[in-house]
């Protein structure tokens, strides 16, 4: 069961070929998939032979299998991790009832709804991503890259399968769906924005992958505990390969900051414009860049109050984050929260009922997880003696979504004037020129071992090669 | 045997600087023993058995850390908790002064906490000669059933024997358990272990962690065509300073009574399994309850001689044990034939005699070893006293050396064709 068949059209541990209209369904769905992938997928990829890690089982020994595969013959497929037996339900009304192994007709429109929204994110991210190959800093960044986009893909097949399999035709149409959407097209665009919004060079990418992937890996999280045990089991096994995203985004701007940092102390200066001319990204703009993709992925969590997710979770849909570590009664009646809200101008405290609250509760989980992974990129600053401490921003800087989007906020939570904002947003958020710049900086490494002046090397290699191995075989 | 290496674990750590907290390794460890707050990830030494499970999924390659540490000082989760960065390496002076002051008696084998005593005055290691793939004509394992994360989290066997396998009157005994699992699958291969789930609570009112056992049995049962195991359990009586102490787990197994219901856990082990082909020799080295896995591949072989259906292939045996009374399956052993397997003890504690440890025998048969270790197909396999460990390494380096070999290749090749396995504890 745990094993993957990878003879198969498509390889899943889920026994396809037992169901065969399904089979044939996703067969059909197969070829549409690839010629997106051949139209959206990344740039220039085609015939590389890329150092990937590819599961074979959903279990520790077969899940990180190292070789190389040739790009767009990566074999995406559906992978579950086991069943567990007799699994109950653990929160919401239903708590206590056996688990769902099919969809419960009642909530039929908010689960499909649930996995089209996580669906969707998937490819978006491939999409606004498919540039970056052509600006890679090194061999090993861009195979990282490579593996970040074909787990992407692998976990729109997860939950392609999901509509398939249990939401008949119309889940067979919102899985074209998925291909037809297109991340920022102005008349077709992704379900959220944060998914439409250009990763336009490496900073951008390390940035979204620590943050938004993130965000990915609090979603997966709170489905992982879902009743709907399919949908558990699928983003249980998705969160492993979740992992090595936000390690791609931690470390590489981890990197980024020890290159600066490096060249800080050789040119004894922290002058923006002395760096920039040496060739690396001054912490300040580091700031910049950190403070819009803090805030446009804080906004992927929804409104502060919202009466879906209080639906979501009563109904056992989505859960919290480590829901079972909690030690409530995992009902929440009666419970309230504090949220922010604008009010007349000003931001107060309310407290509002916990389970309108639980897009704030997820949010404020995620905050506390970026703050810690902040805090220790601000120990390479300070390793390296630098007096400079990066922050994440208010959380009503910058909003878009939630009463706090009505008002402008500092940084530091201070509520300001239309005019006030205006004048000093380039403070706070890339401007044009930082954006320039840091394109500027973007050219393409692809020699084994060598790393783009602005980015030091990684401490150690993927699955423990050398640094200069030779991660991508262009052929 | 008192050995100033021996008060050494390898305790497995988790670098804070790289770990990005992505709870991987703790979705993934069989044994629950990765824990974190919000600020680490941390390994409890206690409950780690050096599985590697946990190493390969982690992304950033932080949990693939390892300290040689006097077993007193090995580092707490409270510790760990709190740390920004890893810990300096002990020098090898502090080392030795550490364990040389502790005057460590180790001559039973340790807890899972511990693996290769690495040296604390030269620079050989010998673990970086493990194996980490089986041979490969080796039988297919199947690995972690039954666990904490497992769909289902431990499996129940019945006690169907419990004997004393050591002469009643000395200090310790050893007991021979056989476990039997009725209709549910818990398929097993000679050289893989099991973990026990001993009943209640420990000091802080946590479920007991769980204890491993080498299986003893070949792959079609302690009785053939029955869906049991058996395991060879020493009694823990005092710790490893020597202070008495009733180990949690070993008392409860060699005190089971047949029909006692067992929580069992596991089979773990995908490497130090037993080649198949005909022409394979195998050359077993052990000490104490280490010679479980010896047992099962031993039966193995033997019943496969029996049915006419197997060509041969040397089995070499290396025992040690403090004395003769105190190793386990004594009288057995020397019942089988000698053109069947080629026995040699080794006696540390016989009066009047010179202590002689697993090593120093296998020098006195260099000759023999040597031209095994030149044969691609001759798998060697070391368990028990992980005190034994590196001795035995530097024998089969020095034997090969003065045979004109190459021992860095031949390291690298006994490593890569899954030739070389250590299992100590
Ligand atoms: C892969 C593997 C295979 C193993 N195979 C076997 C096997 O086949 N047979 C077998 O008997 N054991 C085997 N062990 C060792 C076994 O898992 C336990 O360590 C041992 O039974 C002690 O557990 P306990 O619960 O009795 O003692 P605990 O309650 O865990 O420990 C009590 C005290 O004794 C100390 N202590 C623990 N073990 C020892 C020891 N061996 N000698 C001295 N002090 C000790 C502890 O530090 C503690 O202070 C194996 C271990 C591993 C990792
Ligand atoms: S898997 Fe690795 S990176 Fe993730 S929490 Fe564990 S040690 Fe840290
Ligand atoms: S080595 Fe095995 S027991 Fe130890 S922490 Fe890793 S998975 Fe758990």
């Amino acid at each position: 069961m745990s094993s993957i068949d990878y003879s198969q059209k498509i390889p899943n541990n889920v026994d396809l070929s037992a169901d065969r209209t399904l089979q044939r369904a996703l067969e059909q769905w197969q070829p549409n998939y690839l010629s997106w992938w051949k139209d959206m997928g990344p740039d220039g990829s085609l015939d590389y032979d890329v150092y990937l890690r590819t599961a074979t089982s959903v279990d520790p020994q077969g899940w990180a299998h190292f070789d190389y595969v040739k790009m767009p013959d990566y074999r995406w497929g559906i992978f579950l991790n086991p069943a567990e037996q007799d699994r109950k339900i653990h929160f919401g009304d239903h708590k206590g009832e056996a688990a769902w192994q099919d969809v419960p007709g009642e909530y039929r429109a908010n689960l499909r709804r649930i996995i089209v929204t996580q669906g969707d994110t998937e490819p978006a991210s491939v999409e606004q991503q498919r540039h970056l190959g052509l600006t890679c800093p090194s061999q090993y960044d861009l195979r990282n890259l490579f593996q970040v986009n074909v787990e992407e893909g692998r976990h729109l097949w997860a939950m392609v399968y999901l509509l398939h399999k249990y939401f008949g035709r119309d889940g067979r149409e919102e899985a074209e769906d998925l291909l037809e959407r297109r991340s920022g097209e102005a008349d077709n665009p992704r379900i959220l924005q944060a998914f439409n919004e250009p990763t336009p060079d490496w900073l951008s990418f390390f940035m979204f992958t620590y943050f938004t992937d993130r965000d990915g890996k609090f979603q997966l999280c709170a489905l992982a505990e879902s009743s709907f045990d399919p949908l558990a089991r699928t983003s249980k096994f998705m969160l492993t390969e979740e992992a090595h995203h936000m390690f791609v985004g931690e470390s590489g701007i981890s990197r980024i900051i020890q290159r600066t940092c490096q060249v800080m102390n050789e040119l004894k200066t922290d002058d923006p414009a002395r760096l920039r001319a040496a060739g690396v990204v001054d912490l300040p703009t580091l700031q910049r860049y950190l403070n819009f993709h803090f805030s446009v992925t804080i906004d992927l969590f929804g409104a502060d109050e919202s009466s879906n997710a209080a639906i979501f979770y009563s109904s056992g849909l989505k859960g919290r984050f480590e829901e079972g570590k909690r030690s409530d009664d995992h009902q929440l009646k009666g419970l309230t929260y504090t949220v922010l809200k604008a009010d007349n101008g000003r931001l107060i405290e309310k407290d509002v009922p916990m389970l309108n609250a639980l897009n704030e509760v997820l949010r404020d989980d995620y905050i506390k997880d970026s703050v810690a992974g902040v805090e220790r990129w601000n120990k390479v600053i300070e390793k390296a003696g630098i007096p400079f401490r990066l922050k994440t921003p208010h959380k009503a800087f910058h909003r878009n979504i939630g009463s706090q989007a009505t008002l402008k906020v500092s940084p530091e939570g201070k509520v300001l004037s239309e005019a006030e904002w205006a004048a000093r947003v380039d403070e706070w958020l890339p401007s044009a020129s930082d954006r320039a710049y840091v394109q500027s900086l973007m050219g393409r490494v692809v020699e084994p071992g060598k790393f783009a002046n602005w980015i030091a090397p990684p401490m150690i290699g993927i699955n423990r090669q050398p640094v200069d191995f030779e991660y991508v075989r262009f052929n | 045997m008192t050995d100033p290496a021996a008060g050494l674990i390898k305790q497995h750590l988790i670098d804070p600087e790289i770990c990005i907290r992505c709870n991987t390794c703790e979705a993934t460890c069989p044994l629950g023993a990765i824990t974190h707050d919000s600020r680490n990830y941390v390994v409890d030494a206690a409950k780690c058995n050096l599985c590697m499970d946990c190493v390969p999924p982690c992304p950033t390659g932080s949990i693939d850390n390892w300290r040689t540490m006097p077993r007193a000082e090995a580092y707490s989760v409270e510790a760990q908790l709190g740390w920004d960065e890893l810990p300096a390496e002990w020098s090898a002076e502090a080392l030795a002064a550490a364990s040389g002051a502790a005057g460590v008696e180790t001559s039973e084998p340790e807890a899972p906490a511990a693996i290769a005593v690495e040296s604390t005055v030269h620079e050989f290691n010998s673990a970086q000669f493990n194996a980490t793939l089986p041979p490969w004509s080796a039988a297919h394992a199947y690995i972690n059933l039954y666990g904490p994360r497992c769909a289902q989290h431990s499996i129940s066997a019945t006690v169907v024997g419990n004997v004393r396998v050591t002469e009643v009157g000395t200090d310790y005994d050893t007991h021979h358990v056989v476990l039997d699992f009725g209709s549910l699958p818990l398929p097993v291969l000679e050289g893989q272990s099991i973990g026990i789930l001993p009943p209640g609570v420990d000091a802080d009112g946590r479920p007991h962690h769980a204890r491993q056992y080498s299986i003893a049995s070949p792959r079609n049962g302690e009785r053939p065509g029955y869906n049991n195991v058996s395991l060879t359990i020493k009694r823990v009586l005092e710790d490893y300073q020597g202070r008495p102490v009733r180990g949690v787990a070993s008392n409860y197994m060699c005190d089971l009574e047949v029909g006692d219901r067992v929580e069992v856990i596991g089979p773990f082990g995908a490497s130090f399994l037993m080649p198949n082909h005909p022409r394979s020799h195998i050359v077993m080295i052990c000490t104490g309850t280490g010679s479980a896995p010896m047992r099962a591949m031993t039966e193995w072989r033997r019943r496969l001689r029996a049915s006419g259906k197997f060509e041969g292939g040397k089995l070499m045996l290396f025992f040690g044990a403090r004395s003769q009374q105190e190793l386990p399956y004594f009288g057995p052993l020397t019942k089988l034939p000698k053109d069947f397997i080629d026995i040699n003890f080794a006696f540390s504690r016989t009066p009047g005699q010179p202590k002689r440890h697993v090593q120093d025998v296998m020098r006195e048969r260099a000759a023999d070893l040597a031209v095994l270790l030149a044969d691609s197909n001759a798998y060697f396999y070391v368990c028990g006293l992980k005190a034994m460990e590196e001795g035995v390494v530097l024998a089969l380096r020095d034997i090969a050396t003065q045979a004109g070999m190459d021992w860095e290749r031949l390291g690298a090749t006994l490593k890569q064709e899954g030739r070389l396995h250590l299992e100590t504890y």
